[in-house]
């Protein structure tokens, strides 16, 4: 318990709070990185998502282009694109986005997939427009898988944004490459201790907004011990959309 | 592509330690996962705790997660043991949903009859939920061959040799071929890996051969 | 006045579902089109609101061709009521019964005391309605449904197989229920069942159709039991067999009804002049 408590005292340690490469400095880079990345390929995936959701089409190209995308090695990727573009951030970034575009294009098509097509359908014969169908019954109606792809994506951007800093010098994977090359493994720890603390609590806040976000009349049930167990979005089938690969 | 035919010897090289990284874990998180999904499936303490910190452990990232195994257990941070321990906890966190939901989708109709012909529950596991859990299990274990895979290029950057180690070595030396077949190797040892499941799986489960691809395998 | 001139309609992928329909629905009356599974009734349904459109032929309601009009608005004009109700199971009931008038801009607070008020008209205790359709029973569910459907106040309802998926005695009441509703009511419905029963409880017109949509019968249900086309409409509506086909046989000087199987259906009561003879069961 030693180590832990050196990785404990580095990350208490003043000296690592002032500076270039300071902890919160690192934090906030690792953090803005990643949401940076969730919003770009966002707005790539989510407008498919949701075509292919509404319309149906196109729905076997999504999933061998995903499929094909999560079978690639992150690590890979990423030290091709650098050597491709160079060393920096632009490597990165684009990696990362390629790699977190495919759990959210499946959340956001297995959330309308999910919707029951009897309710849709009624939607559409009592007169919803295309466009009302889409923003009053499909997106909210599937918006917990969404979370739950945004929220795969997010935790596959923030372990490999630490494996980043590889190929740049940003975020808190700067802590764990020197500490190994200079065989200070205090700093490693530290830096590995910092990274699962802001891994987990993302983890916690998309946990927490996916529970959100289930709409009220999908959430209860008629028996209230029916209650607990229904609040959560399917368990089948987010295992299936938001595992498989970080 | 010249690199790759001079440096198959290599490639091998990184195959073979690739396979002992990434092989046992598979093995094993199937092992483990049965009785924490059972648990998991049968109580709804045990499923909440279960499935909760499975859920945890895999939202941990891969790369502190071979730094901090050390402190925890005492590996040596490059050894292959320390690797096959933290692709294990993946597996395992993984597998322990697929087991215990595949468990849940096991017909209660069918649970009841095999109850009420006399079966106790340990020969009602192993005879009749596990088979008819087989299609979901089988499904999970591909998911966990493929990321596991996946995963053990990542203990290339702490220094303990595979696959990843082309992408390292690539990298550091300026060479786009030997990444490129760095990446090329790993997913078709991932699709060899996921093919000798699916193989297994019919000899395990001949039945299954009658039906079309249950819903879990093609949505993952 | 809904009126099919030579409509036909083949799917995308070649099923020929509709060929060359002709049928005039009279207004305020209930019309209702029954048939086997597959023989197009639902496809003739959902082309009165434009939900399909027809591959020949035109519809028109009153005199007005609907390829003319705007889908959208079309159907906003007509009710709707489905199987499985259809409900949008993240609004509250009253929401629910409130969304077509929303979407056509009536404000919110007009809209939801409509809603209520349709509530008492299907025959839902207002406490439901701020419930959400998961917390209903089916045959609740269902009376929302039909609620929706009358919210815009809509001359035509288009009703397929509302009560399908509803136990026998929740049926009965709901069909009971529609009844009393179209006498005060008197929309013009358009009804969709393969119940034959449920087809001559509630229709004035009876459609029975066959594989294609094609029309073996259009009559009243009397018409259609005392005089069946053919053999299709006979052993269709059971006018050969059982609890249709009655004869009367003498039983301590009364005249009794039996059915084909031999079992008594009921007494002939009154004077047993032709055609006056009512039948208690
Ligand atoms: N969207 C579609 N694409 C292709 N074929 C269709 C489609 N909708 C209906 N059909 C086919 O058209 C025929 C008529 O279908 P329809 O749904 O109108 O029958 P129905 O009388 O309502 O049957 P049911 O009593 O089962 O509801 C059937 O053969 C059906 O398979
Ligand atoms: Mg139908």
């Amino acid at each position: 318990m030693t180590i832990f408590g050196a990785a404990i005292a580095w990350i208490l340690d003043a000296a690592n709070y002032t500076g270039a490469g300071a902890i919160p400095g690192r934090v906030l880079e690792h953090l803005g990185f990643t949401f940076l990345t969730l919003v770009v390929a966002s707005a790539i995936a989510i407008p498919f998502g949701f075509a292919i959701g509404h319309t149906g089409r196109g729905r076997g190209l999504a999933v061998a282009v995903s499929g094909g995308l999560r079978a690639i090695p992150t690590l890979g990727l990423l030290t091709l694109v650098a050597l491709w573009i160079g060393i920096g951030l632009g490597a990165p970034y684009v990696a990362l986005t390629v790699l977190a575009i495919p759990p959210i294009l499946a959340g956001a098509y297995a959330g309308f997939e999910a919707i029951d097509r009897g309710a849709i359908d009624a939607a559409r014969a009592v007169g919803m427009s295309e466009a009302q169908i889409l923003g009053q019954v499909e997106i909210p109606l599937g918006l917990p898988l969404l979370i739950g792809g945004l929220r795969s994506a997010a935790l596959q951007v923030v372990a490999t944004a630490t494996l980043a800093a590889y190929v740049a010098d940003f975020g808190l994977g700067r802590y764990l490459f020197s500490g190994l090359k200079t065989r200070d493994y205090a700093q490693m720890l530290g830096g590995s201790i910092l990274v699962v603390v802001l891994a987990l609590a993302l983890e916690g806040i998309f946990a927490m907004i996916q529970r959100i976000v289930v709409p009220r009349g999908v959430a209860t049930s008629r028996l209230p011990v029916d209650r607990a167990r229904s609040a959560r979005p399917r368990p089948g089938m987010e295992s299936a959309i938001t595992k498989g690969n970080r | 592509m010249n690199w790759a035919w001079t440096n198959l010897d290599l490639i091998w090289d990184r195959t073979i330690d690739h396979l002992i990284l990434s092989v046992p874990p598979i093995i094993l998180s199937f092992v483990i996962a049965l009785p924490l999904g059972w648990l998991a499936n049968r109580y709804r303490l045990s499923r909440g705790v279960i499935l909760t910190a499975s859920g945890l452990l895999y939202a941990i990232p891969s790369f502190p997660m071979f730094i901090v195994l050390p402190a925890l257990v005492g590996t040596t941070l490059r050894s292959p043991l320390n690797l096959v321990i933290a692709l294990t906890i993946y597996g395992v966190a993984l597998m322990v949903r697929v087991v215990a939901d595949g468990l849940a989708s096991v017909d209660v109709d069918v649970q009841r009859s095999a109850v009420a012909v006399g079966f106790s529950t340990w020969t009602n596991f192993w005879q009749v939920e596990l088979p008819l859990a087989g299609p979901v299990l089988l499904a999970g274990l591909r998911v966990v061959a493929v990321s596991t895979v996946s995963l053990a290029t990542v203990g290339a950057v702490i220094g303990a040799q595979s696959l990843g180690s082309l992408f390292t070595d690539g990298f550091q030396r300026g060479i786009q071929a030997e990444i490129i077949a760095g990446i090329v190797a790993t997913v078709l040892l991932a699709l060899l890996l996921d093919g000798a499941l699916v193989a297994a799986g019919r000899i395990a489960l001949p039945w299954t051969r009658l039906r079309k691809t249950s819903k879990v395998e093609t949505a993952t | 006045m809904i009126e099919f001139r030579s409509v036909s309609k083949q799917f995308p992928d070649g099923t020929l579902a509709v060929d060359d329909f002709s049928l005039t629905i009279p207004s305020h009356r209930t019309t209702v089109l029954v048939g086997s599974s597959g023989s197009g009734k639902t496809t003739l349904l959902r082309m009165i609101n434009r939900m399909v459109d027809p591959t020949s032929g035109a519809i028109e309601i009153d005199d007005v061709d609907i390829a003319s009009l705007e889908p959208v608005k079309l159907r906003r004009s007509i009710g709707y009521v489905m199987q499985n109700s259809g409900l949008l199971p993240h609004r509250k009931v009253v929401d629910n019964v409130a969304t077509v008038p929303l979407l056509r801009g009536v404000p919110r607070k007009t809209a939801r005391a409509d809603a209520l008020a349709l509530l008492d008209t299907v025959g839902l205790d207002r406490a439901l309605a701020d419930r959400y359709p998961s917390q209903l029973s089916g045959g609740q569910q269902q009376r929302v449904g039909v609620a929706r459907g009358l919210a815009v106040n809509p001359n035509i309802l288009l009703m397929d197989e509302p009560f399908g998926a509803v136990d026998p005695i929740v049926r009965a009441e709901l069909q009971q229920e529609l009844i009393r509703l179209q006498t005060e009511l008197g929309k013009t419905v358009v009804f969709v069942t393969h119940d034959v029963d449920e087809a001559f409880l509630l229709g004035d017109q009876v459609v029975i159709l066959q594989e294609g949509g094609r029309i073996a019968q259009i009559g009243s249900p009397a018409d259609i039991l005392a005089n069946p086309a053919n053999d299709f409409v006979a052993s269709f509506v059971g006018a050969d067999r059982g609890k249709r086909a009655l004869h009367v046989e003498r039983s301590d000087g009364r005249d009794v009804l039996v059915d084909s199987d031999g079992r008594l259906a009921g007494v002939l009561v009154g004077d047993a002049v032709p055609g006056q003879a009512r039948v208690t069961p």
